[in-house]
């Protein structure tokens, strides 16, 4: 596959495949499963360093660590589950945020260059994780009949069409949403992992003759890409976030 | 490195992007729990904490500041009382005073008449106590005269004679009448 004629190595799921470092009873340790462990250290050295020893009047780490805990805990938190339901879930939401945030990051840091939560494993845990939540938190609400009540969408006065809608319902909310929950952050990291790559190489392989013009168009749309990344990694971590609060708060509602 | 890339191609055809691998799953979970952890039990307690201090020390802060506003209102107030007092006590010893200083104009006043109209009836009296000694004292020295003026005319003392019949007296009544009359 990389090898059409040209020379010209495209990025394909290749790109998504690693060496192990090395092998422990087996099991092979590779760069993803590296990134993801520094991800643990980084987010909890850097709001240990912050909050480790908080102080009322906050010095710069502390303030710029109360700056992300009350970005997720405020603008996502109480927005959706509102303060008095909401407090129970913050802890779990802002270390969903930041360690997504983080592992999608990787994809422009140099040496890592890779984002983490393009190995489908990493949000298919996450998503998993946040399925059990709310699946748990409907049953613990609602009850058994409750429950099924609650994710079929039952409705009395659908009439004749309520077995669809509560068939509909019942797939979309029980398997299809944890998968698109999981995919959504995935393919957008696994795409947007795919297009730096290309640029970059294509950067490295036109940079022959009279092809360097072409290989300054193409690093000019790798620096803009890399930007472009940055914000996406951002609004992703946010999206993922925000729709397991308002799994939760579909959770937590009242059946009517 | 071409190797390398051949071998990863070899394996892509059997790579499915969708399916994830056992140890990537337990790692992940690993880390997020690791994670989940840190922040549950130690991180977020320790912000919330000082957030909740640092909220209790402002609404402090503004109550006593609030405190602090009223008292200033109501030292504001006592002094304005003070100052509306102390401008009425002004005014009434102003009114008083100028009572004070007409009531004492009025009696100097009288007073200054009175005296002037003592000294002017002591001149009077004086004066016509003057007149009088003046009077009588004229009245004899003109006596005398004209007796001895007389007596020289005459050539004898008419003295004991003029004394008997009080011809000068009379005469001198005479003269004095007439200045009255004249005057």
């Amino acid at each position: 596959m990389s090898d059409n004629g040209c020379g010209f190595p495209a990025p394909g799921l290749h790109s998504f495949l690693f060496q192990p470092l090395f092998t422990v009873g087996g099991y092979e340790f590779n760069k993803v499963m590296l990134l993801t462990l520094i991800t643990t250290f980084l987010v909890i050295g850097f709001f240990w360093a912050a909050f480790g020893k908080a102080k009322v009047v906050p010095g710069k780490l502390q303030m710029i660590g109360e700056a992300g805990y009350d970005f997720v805990r405020r603008g996502i938190v109480y927005e959706t589950l509102g303060k008095r339901e909401g407090e129970k879930y913050v802890p779990f939401m802002v270390s969903l945020f930041f360690f997504i945030w983080i592992m999608n990051v990787w994809s422009v840091i140099p040496l890592a260059q890779f984002p983490v939560s393009s190995v489908i494993a990493v949000p298919m845990v996450l998503a998993a994780i946040v399925w059990i939540t709310w699946i748990s938190l409907t049953f613990k609400r609602h009850g058994f009949v409750g429950f099924f009540k609650n994710i079929t969408g039952y409705d009395k006065s659908l009439g004749a069409v309520l077995p669809l809608v509560m068939l509909i319902e019942f797939f979309s909310n029980l398997l299809v949403r944890p998968f698109t929950h999981a995919v959504r952050l995935f393919a957008n990291m696994f795409a947007g992992h795919l297009m730096l790559v290309m640029f970059t190489v294509a950067s490295w392989y036109l940079l022959n003759s009279w092809m360097i013009p072409a290989a300054g168009v193409s690093f000019v749309m790798t620096m803009a890409m890399i930007c472009f990344e940055l914000f996406v990694q951002a609004v992703q971590a946010y999206v993922f976030v925000l729709l397991a609060c308002s799994y939760i708060q579909g959770a937590l509602a009242e059946h009517h | 490195m071409i190797a390398n890339l051949a071998q990863l191609a070899a394996e892509e055809t059997k790579q499915n992007p969708l399916v994830p691998a056992g140890p990537e799953l337990l790692i992940g979970t690993i880390a997020f729990a690791i994670v989940f952890f840190f922040f549950w039990k130690k991180l977020l307690p320790n912000i919330n904490k000082v957030l909740e201090e640092r909220r209790t020390a402002i609404e402090g802060g503004i109550e006593e500041a609030e405190a602090m506003k009223v008292e200033a209102q109501s030292v504001l107030e006592q002094y304005k009382a003070q100052l509306a007092e102390a401008r009425h006590e002004a005014a009434r010893l102003r009114q008083e005073a100028q009572e004070q200083g007409a009531a004492l104009i009025a009696e100097m006043r009288a007073e200054g008449q009175r005296q002037r109209e003592e000294i002017v009836a002591a001149g009077h009296s004086q004066i016509e106590a003057d007149r009088k000694a003046a009077a009588s004292a004229l009245r004899q020295d003109v006596g005398k005269l004209a007796t001895e003026l007389a007596g020289k005319l005459v050539g004898e003392s008419l003295e004991d004679h003029a004394r008997q019949s009080r011809v000068i007296d009379r005469f001198l009544d005479d003269l004095e009448e007439k200045a009255e009359a004249t005057r």
